[in-house]
């Protein structure tokens, strides 16, 4: 058919495969051009999408191990699965779908980039999220964040959406945020959250950048934006860019 | 900027004691105006009236910029003689503590490294020379070698009779023309010109220097091969680029100058270069969290290394940076095992540009003792040569550097050191960001004072210094190549150390 | 004079330092089922661990000597063998004895000498004192005592196997694949120091409980101090060690519910204490005034089995993995996910628990109960 490119192509079958060779086999198909990979039966190889020097997508089936896309740039990435540990660490740009769940330290250091779990993470997920210029990252998650979610958060978006409405059942969250901003879908306590940390209602201007992320979000995992944005949202922010300003003394 | 003051948040009238007195020699004081433009923190000031240069005598660091750069020799400064009751447990710096916490009800801050009295074990130990039964060599004449290589090595080579090929596969190796590399010094900690210096000298002498915690200014990508890019737990400026250019990456677990906390930049020293390279915004703290998020265990130190590995093909040497701590040997250990190319060890007095004051002079051990029972340790185990030593914290010349070296090191940091040699006068108040020298500060105006060529032209010096001394010294013991000293206690004595401490270090009385 | 101590952490350090992978599957129908998966989920696993620690506990394994106390004993020589035999058939009626079959050419690091005896305790114990103790005390008394030997599994129908190589190879040297049970834990280690000895790597067992650990507890002075009190010799010098004997205090001799004892390792933080109704509050504080000096301070990650129990906790503040699983009877905990996709690629639920809260999977009783009624979560 004239006018359209086929997008090169390869599968892997990952059963078996340490993680070294997996990746190396991974680099090797990006130089060779390859645009799109499928891996099949991936269980626990490590570091997968780590030092892919072109913005490829690859399809994880199975349970990818631990530091997905640690230090990657510009990937799309789409687990069908779980993700485990470390998912997203120091990421600098690029996205991450996971049709699942995600472990613990969910995009540590991240500082550009997206990352969508279609259900719960676990502990520290966001901690020091940084942003700068226009490398602003975000991560949505469709369940609920376990404690110390956002901790020493310095930059760029998270959303937690307890879709099921279980409740959100993290504490500590944002303990020492000076930057960046969370979304939360439903109710939270005040105890639940850092000292550094405020409350207050979305702004309209804030509300509708919001509505356009989770519509991104929502097509992703097939779902119905309205039930989404029908409940109502609260803003968390920081009190200060300097919340350890009285901590010492010179 | 508007005149700066000591920080001092609260309305309580203060009962700290001056300091330092500026003695001005009215006769040599010729009113030109250089101490009130030199000093940092506005100490000397013009009074309008009188047409006469003053000091305010409470504000003075005895950082002795103005002394050093008054035409005339006008200046001095001295302690001020000011006479508590004598008493052995109540010390004036003791005293002096608790008022500045009294008025804060902050953590009190300092800077650079440990002052207190704590053994220099480096002087306690003394060297060898080479008489009658071994001739000392002359480096004048003869060829001495001071090149190390830093990183892994294996246990063992399988070479190809034949072709004479090596088919051992070998770990990337650093070479350094002399066994001195610059410690990490965070840009933000210290000025962009002092980096730039850092950068240029350790080119043109053969070695590294370490970017520190603040990432890498874009413009010093130049420098690559000669830089250690620094993860540490901000992961400030740490990208794909970032790794791509270094030499070697290091991972910062801890510093001597404070284990076990992390790090914070004051929102006042991150200006705009500061901001950009660290990737946050200009104005906001820069706080590194006290651990890695993702290494609370050994085998996550493990997952870490081999994430830097994979993300730069295994292309450079992954080092480990750890405070000396008690049971420094067997961490040091983990850290070899967990796939480590070097182990860095600071020790008690390391310096840095801020830390709890109660923290950098209470915790950590000396280097010396680290180093030997980590050296030790690692032969003990059989795994010695997995990873080169690096160890650092209070080195101030080339004698502690061949002890080290004697001591089991591979190579040595220095930061303090090189800091001393472009102009700092370690009066401890980096923290304040408002160093006269230009050096510990990111304000435009006082870091505009270091002139990058001048600086380089210094350190170079040093480093040429200390290099001529050290093959001195080898050749006195009879050694004309570095790796005939590493680990040789045998050429060492101890003079003034307990039967425990020379146990630990592994060397003999002397006399012995 | 041999000393256990010395082999354990022959440098004097203040302890050994290790860390791991760990995981634990048991069925809760009791029925008994091979290792295979066990193993290949340890193995799967592999990175964490260093290759010098390995081991695996397994339950409901000697259906045909189940009331009988299966001790597996390691030596260092054969004189050392001898001697421990004597005083082995001088303290107890010893019913069967055998060399543990291994497989020699399996990946392992020079393997000592292997056997297993099944004994009762008759009439050998003191008037008025259990059989249980009576066991404990004999068993410390050759793990303190000055010959090459160790007993590193004493409970009934259980038994661990453990030595240094990676999980996997030393399954292999054990046939594990032999084997079946209805609860299978297992353990790959990551120790600092290469002196590493077969008693050192993990479970650390001591009559039918059985302890595997990921991480590193530094309130271990304070922990041991109190634990010395008691009469338990923390020869071993490890973490896990410790934990193992404060389960033993707290279960078996103070007899506190597990839930309870979970509280006492996992302490809740005041904050949180403070926020409880008033008997559950008075309760913690007691609870924090009598044991806090066995609050497990710094990361773990636990997984404790005992007759018919798997027990999974985490440090308050979660600083280790654990993720939990089920699948029908089958209650999975794991460092890591991918380990337990390997036995069961489908799952009912998968999860990583709270800090501080113990999961807690029992084998039912013969009346038909859910899994869900049996899970304390």
């Amino acid at each position: 058919m004239a006018g359209i490119t086929a997008t090169k192509t390869l599968t892997i079958d990952a059963a078996g495969v340490y993680y070294r060779e997996l990746n190396a086999r991974l680099r090797e198909a990006t130089e060779q051009g390859y645009e799109r990979i499928e891996l099949y039966n991936v269980n626990g190889q490590r570091y997968i999408g780590t030092n892919l020097r072109r913005p490829v997508e690859i399809v994880i089936h199975g349970t990818p191990g631990n530091d997905l896309a640690a230090f990657a740039d510009g990937l799309r990435i789409t687990v069908h699965g779980n993700a485990q540990d470390g998912c997203g660490n120091t990421m600098n740009g690029g996205e991450i779908v996971i049709h699942g769940r995600a472990g613990d330290i969910l995009g540590y250091s991240m500082r550009g980039g997206r990352i969508f779990v279609r259900d719960d993470v676990g502990y520290r997920a966001a901690i020091h999220m940084k942003e700068y210029g226009d490398q602003k990252p975000v991560i949505v998650v469709g369940g609920s964040a376990q404690h110390f979610v956002g901790e020493y958060m310095a930059g760029g978006t998270l959303v937690l959406l307890d879709l099921e409405g279980r409740g959100h059942q993290a504490e500590a969250l944002g303990t020492g945020m000076h930057g960046g901003l969370i979304y939360i879908r439903g109710h939270i306590d005040k105890r639940q959250l850092g000292r550094e940390v405020g409350v207050e209602e979305p702004s309209p201007e804030e509300f509708a950048g919001l509505r356009a992320l989770l519509a991104d979000y929502a097509q992703r995992f097939d779902l119905d934006l309205d039930a989404i944005v029908s409940q109502p949202f609260l803003k968390l922010y920081p009190q200060s860019l300097r919340p350890y300003g009285r901590l010492y003394a010179y | 900027m508007a005149s700066p003051k000591l920080c001092r948040r609260t309305q309580l009238k203060t009962y700290l004691p001056t300091k330092f007195i500026v003695e001005r020699d009215q006769d040599r004081c010729i009113q030109c105006g250089v101490c009130i433009r030199q000093c940092g923190w506005g100490v000397h000031e013009l009074d309008e009236e009188d047409g006469v240069v003053r000091s305010h005598d409470e504000l003075c660091r005895a950082c002795h910029r103005c002394v050093s750069f008054c035409p005339t020799g006008a200046l001095n400064i001295r302690e001020n003689t000011l006479s508590y009751r004598r008493n052995a447990n109540w010390r004036g710096e003791v005293i002096e503590d608790i008022l500045r916490q009294a008025e804060s009800g902050g953590i009190l801050l300092t800077g650079m490294g440990n002052d207190k009295e704590y053994p220099i074990y480096w002087d306690h130990l003394l060297l060898n020379a080479s008489q009658v039964t071994n001739p000392s060599i002359d480096p004048l004449r003869e060829p001495m070698e001071l090149r190390t290589y830093l990183g892994a090595k294996p246990d063992g080579l399988e070479v190809d009779p034949r072709t004479l090929e090596v088919k051992t596969p070998l770990s990337s190796q650093v070479g350094l023309e002399v066994p001195i590399m610059f410690s990490a010094m965070s840009f933000g900690a210290i000025s962009f010109n002092v980096h730039e210096a850092l950068a240029r000298a350790a080119t043109e002498a053969g070695t590294l220097y370490n970017t520190g915690e603040g990432g890498l200014d874009r413009r010093l990508y130049g420098y690559g091969d000669h830089t250690i890019v620094q993860v540490a737990s901000g992961r400030f400026g740490v990208h794909q680029d970032y790794l791509d250019v270094g030499r070697a990456i290091e991972i910062k677990i801890g510093q001597g100058a404070k284990p076990g906390i992390g790090g914070h930049l004051p929102g006042e020293k991150v200006s705009a270069d500061v901001a950009a390279t660290r990737m946050i915004p200009r104005g906001t703290d820069a706080l590194s969290p006290a651990p890695h998020h993702d290494i609370y265990s050994i085998e996550d130190l493990a997952q870490l290394i081999y994430a830097l590995k994979e993300a730069t093909n295994y292309s450079k040497p992954v080092g480990v940076k750890i405070a000396a701590v008690h049971n420094a040997a067997a961490i040091a250990s983990g850290v070899v095992r967990a796939g480590a190319d070097y182990v860095a060890l600071d020790g008690l007095r390391g310096a840095t540009g801020a830390a709890p004051k109660v923290i950098r002079d209470n915790v950590g051990i000396p280097i010396e003792l680290a180093l030997a029972s980590v050296d030790r340790r690692l032969r003990q185990e059989g795994i010695r040569n997995r990873a080169s030593i690096v160890v650092g914290g209070g080195i101030r010349n080339s004698g502690d550097v061949i002890k080290a070296i004697a001591l089991g090191a591979d190579v040595v940091y220095i930061a303090t050191a090189a800091l001393i040699a472009i102009g700092c006068h370690v009066c401890q108040s980096c923290h304040t960001g408002r160093c006269s020298w230009g050096i510990s500060t990111t304000d435009p105006y006082l870091a505009k004072r270091i002139n990058p060529d001048i600086a380089t032209r210094r350190l170079v010096n040093l480093l040429r210094g200390w290099s001529l001394e050290i093959k001195e010294m080898l050749g006195g013991m009879g050694i004309n190549a570095l790796e005939s000293l590493r680990g040789n206690r045998l050429h060492l004595r101890a003079v003034g150390l307990t039967e425990a401490e020379m146990n630990i270090l592994g060397v003999r009385p002397a006399g012995s | 004079m041999f000393d256990n101590q010395m082999r354990a952490n022959p440098y004097g350090d203040d302890k050994v330092m290790a860390a791991c992978s760990i995981f634990g599957m048991i069925d809760t129908s009791g029925k008994r089922v091979g290792g295979q998966g066990v193993i290949r989920a340890i193995a799967n696993m592999h990175d964490r661990s260093n290759g010098l620690g390995g081991g695996f506990g397994i339950y409901g394994l000697y259906p045909e000597l189940s009331e009988q106390y299966a001790l597996h004993v390691m030596y260092g020589d054969r004189a050392s063998q001898r001697a421990v035999e004597e005083y082995l058939r001088e303290s107890f009626d010893v019913v069967h004895e055998e060399e543990i079959p291994c497989r020699r050419q399996a990946r392992v690091h020079k393997p000592p000498l292997l056997r297993r005896y099944f004994v009762d305790v008759g009439s050998h114990a003191a008037f008025g004192q259990g059989d249980d103790d009576y066991v404990v005390q004999r068993v410390m008394e050759i793990n303190g005592g000055s010959h090459d030997a160790f007993v590193f599994s004493s409970g009934k129908d259980m038994g661990v196997f453990k030595g240094v190589g990676y999980p996997e190879d030393v399954a292999d040297f054990f046939r594990l694949d032999e084997y079946q049970g209805y609860l299978w834990t297992a353990h790959g280690r990551f120790p600092t120091n290469s002196q590493a000895w077969w008693g050192g790597a993990h479970p650390f067992s001591l009559l039918d409980l059985t302890v595997v650990h990921n991480g590193e507890i530094s309130s271990y002075g304070s922990n041991k101090a109190y634990l010395e009190m008691y009469d338990y010799q923390c020869t071993l010098q490890t973490d896990t060690e410790v934990i193992a004997y404060a389960l033993d205090l707290l279960l078996r001799r103070h007899r506190l519910p597990i839930e309870l004892a979970a509280k006492v390792l996992a302490a809740p933080l005041w904050s949180e204490i403070d926020r409880l109704e008033p008997r559950e509050r008075a309760l913690y504080i007691a609870m924090r005034q009598t044991y806090g000096s066995l609050l497990m301070n710094g990361p773990f990650t636990i997984i404790v089995a005992r007759q018919g129990e798997m027990i999974g906790l985490t440090d308050r503040i979660r600083l280790r993995p654990l993720t939990a699983a089920i699948k029908d009877d089958l209650f999975f905990l794991s460092s890591e996910e991918s380990a337990i996709r390997l036995i069961s690629p489908d799952l009912d639920r998968i999860w990583t628990p709270l800090g501080g809260e113990p999961l807690v999977a029992r084998v039912r009783s013969r009346e038909a109960a859910g899994l869900e009624e049996a899970l304390v979560a």
